[in-house]
């Protein structure tokens, strides 16, 4: 018995058992189980039979199916590129000598610790069509007539959603890429500017190429979780008006729950599989860390 | 490291006399209020509705952005005539367990995997980072089958047993990463010594990764505090419901928003987190930025 536990591969079974468990039951098995009912007319409270491809065939020919499609990637593409963009500006700042920095990155990240679906009601309150308190403001100052309907026309809907998805996105891209930041070693800085660089050269031929990795796995972390979102479109619209802002996961949700066709759910859910495999993919070969960031010279 | 960054202060102090006042203000302290404003202005927005009466929010006239009678009607209408404090109770259970639960299973997980080294570590480890990319939107309607099996719908334990399947894997890749960080030399002392594995854990590895227990611990808790979709679809009674989806759903009737007690409802269902954050920020920032380095 003794002599058994100091094997390790025995001993590291054992350890590796109350998550091994926990993780086949309820996270791979439902990916199998998941892929076959999306093959499956499967309905709540009724095991499906086999059919085949229909349900992607179906989803194929579905204007709503197509349109949450072009949705996902709309509001993937976007509000990505955005929590970049502003997620790098924000680091940059905050990687400046400042009073209060700790306080200040503190404060930074609060829109990403609450409930998104807490702060997504303010969204929506912020967003009423007749209490806005964003019309209000742009009213008295007399940029608007009348009050906006954030989430009532179709373009503008995406683009408050859009707006919503960044605020929380903001925080985390920026915090990670401050860590990020403060990596690099200073003394590249000092030689840039010995030989001349101005600060724009700077950030393009130093700061950018040695963030690069770290970009990498932000980016990839941030476009996996904006593609499968359902929260914030759920919370501030429900995929609505006419459903411009329906994503996958909240038109699968909507079709396998309130709807109880699971199979069909499923199939949707499972379109977004080679997608984020994709995304994964890209990441890991277009943007890896490349051997002379190491120190080392490019193959 | 610490070196490092010493070097990056003084480097900057170095060279930023060179800025002019009126350029720095213009290139860093005015687009970083604007930041700070428009991240932080929903969470005052959120203050400010849900201490307003009725009449004053619908109230046009009024400037939006102060309160002229602050009232606690909404807070009162949601702790004595909702379920919220039911709801509040279900999430902190159901986080302190999920989070309990995942925590030690990935400590005995991580630790196999990175100091055991048993056949075939390198490829678990690698399931594990994979298993964290899965998005609980592909998931949850094989699980909502699942779980109607096992007996579970509409239970507390549903999202229990369900929570960890993206705590573990995050936990099990943060505490691998800092596992690394400990000299194996100890180890190998103690195991001279003639400690067996469990003392090693138990004697010197935990009390080493305190930090990290506490990193993974709160980042895991504000997940399970924050989680929705779950939620949502395996819960239908009312007094199983966690704060988020009991907010979304049972505050909201028909087309008359109750928009004061709406917001005092998600300004009560942040604090907590919030609290605790404020509390552990080096330890959440670290698990999060530990979290997406190779």
């Amino acid at each position: 018995m003794h002599r058994l536990l100091d094997n390790r591969n025995v001993l590291g079974v054992l350890f590796m058992l109350p998550a091994g468990a926990l993780l086949l039951v309820f996270l791979t098995y439902p990916l199998g189980l998941g892929t076959w009912l999306g093959f499956t007319d499967a309905k709540i409270g009724r095991p499906g039979e086999w059919i085949g491809a229909e349900n992607f065939t179906y989803l194929f020919g579905d204007s709503v199916a197509r349109l949450s499609l072009f949705n996902t990637f709309f509001y993937t593409i976007v509000a990505s590129i955005l929590k970049f963009a502003l997620g790098l500006w924000l680091a940059l700042l905050l990687n400046k000598n400042l009073p209060f920095k700790a306080f200040l990155r503190a404060i930074v990240l609060l829109p990403f610790i609450v409930p998104t679906a807490l702060s997504a009601i303010a969204f929506w309150w912020m967003y009423d069509s007749q209490f806005s308190v964003i019309s209000w403001t742009l009213t008295k100052m007399g940029v608007i007539d009348g009050y906006i309907d954030f989430l009532g026309e179709p373009w503008l809907a995406r683009f408050s959603t859009i707006a919503a998805n960044v605020w929380r996105g903001v925080p985390f891209v920026a915090i990670t890429l401050l860590a990020g930041l403060q990596t690099v070693p200073p003394s590249l800085y000092e030689a840039a500017s010995l030989d001349g660089a101005t600060e724009w050269q700077k950030f393009w031929y130093v700061t950018l190429p040695m963030l690069t990795p770290i970009i990498a796995v932000v980016m990839t972390f941030s476009v996996l979780f904006t593609f499968t979102d359902f929260q914030l479109i759920y919370v501030l619209t429900r995929g609505g008006p006419l459903n411009a802002t329906h994503l996958m996961a909240t038109l699968s949700f909507q079709r396998a729950i309130p709807g109880g066709a699971l199979g069909e759910g499923a199939a949707l859910a499972t379109s977004m599989v080679p997608f984020l495999l994709a995304a994964i993919l890209f990441s890991y070969f277009g943007l890896q860390r490349r051997a002379w960031q190491q120190g080392g010279t490019d193959k | 490291m610490s070196l490092a960054e010493n070097s990056t202060v003084q480097d900057s102090t170095g060279m930023e006399y060179l800025d002019k006042p009126l350029r720095r203000w213009v290139t860093l302290y005015v687009p970083l209020a604007c930041f700070l404003f428009v991240l932080l202005f929903p969470f005052y927005w959120m203050a400010m509705t849900s201490f307003k009466s009725n009449e004053e929010l619908v109230s046009k006239a009024a400037n939006p952005f102060w309160i002229v009678r602050p009232t606690l009607a909404h807070f009162e209408r949601l702790l004595f005539k909702t379920e919220y404090p039911q709801w509040m109770w279900n999430t902190i259970l159901i986080s302190v367990v999920a989070t309990a639960v995942s925590l030690a299973a990935s400590v005995f997980a991580a630790y196999a995997i990175e100091r055991l080294r048993y056949r075939g570590s390198k490829q678990v480890g690698l399931a594990i980072f994979l298993a964290y990319l899965v998005p609980p939107s592909i998931l949850f309607i094989p699980l909502a089958a699942i779980v109607f099996q096992l007996g579970l719908f509409d239970t507390r334990w549903a999202l229990i047993l369900t929570y960890p399947t993206f705590l573990i894997p995050f936990c099990t890749w943060l505490l691998m990463g800092y596992f690394r960080t400990i000299p194996y030399e100890l180890e190998e002392c103690a195991l001279i010594d003639g400690a067996t594995r469990w003392q090693v854990l138990t004697k010197i590895v935990l009390p080493l990764a305190v930090p990290g227990l506490i990193s993974a611990g709160i980042f895991a808790f504000t997940l399970s505090w924050n989680e929705f979709i779950y939620a949502l679809t395996f819960i239908s009674s009312s007094e199983n419901k966690t704060v988020p989806v009991g907010v979304i759903t049972e505050l909201v009737e028909g087309d008359v928003y109750h928009w004061g007690a709406l917001m005092a409802g998600a300004l009560l269902g942040s604090l907590p987190v919030a609290i605790l954050y404020s509390f552990f920020v080096e330890h959440y920032v670290s698990g999060m930025t530990g979290a997406v380095k190779e």
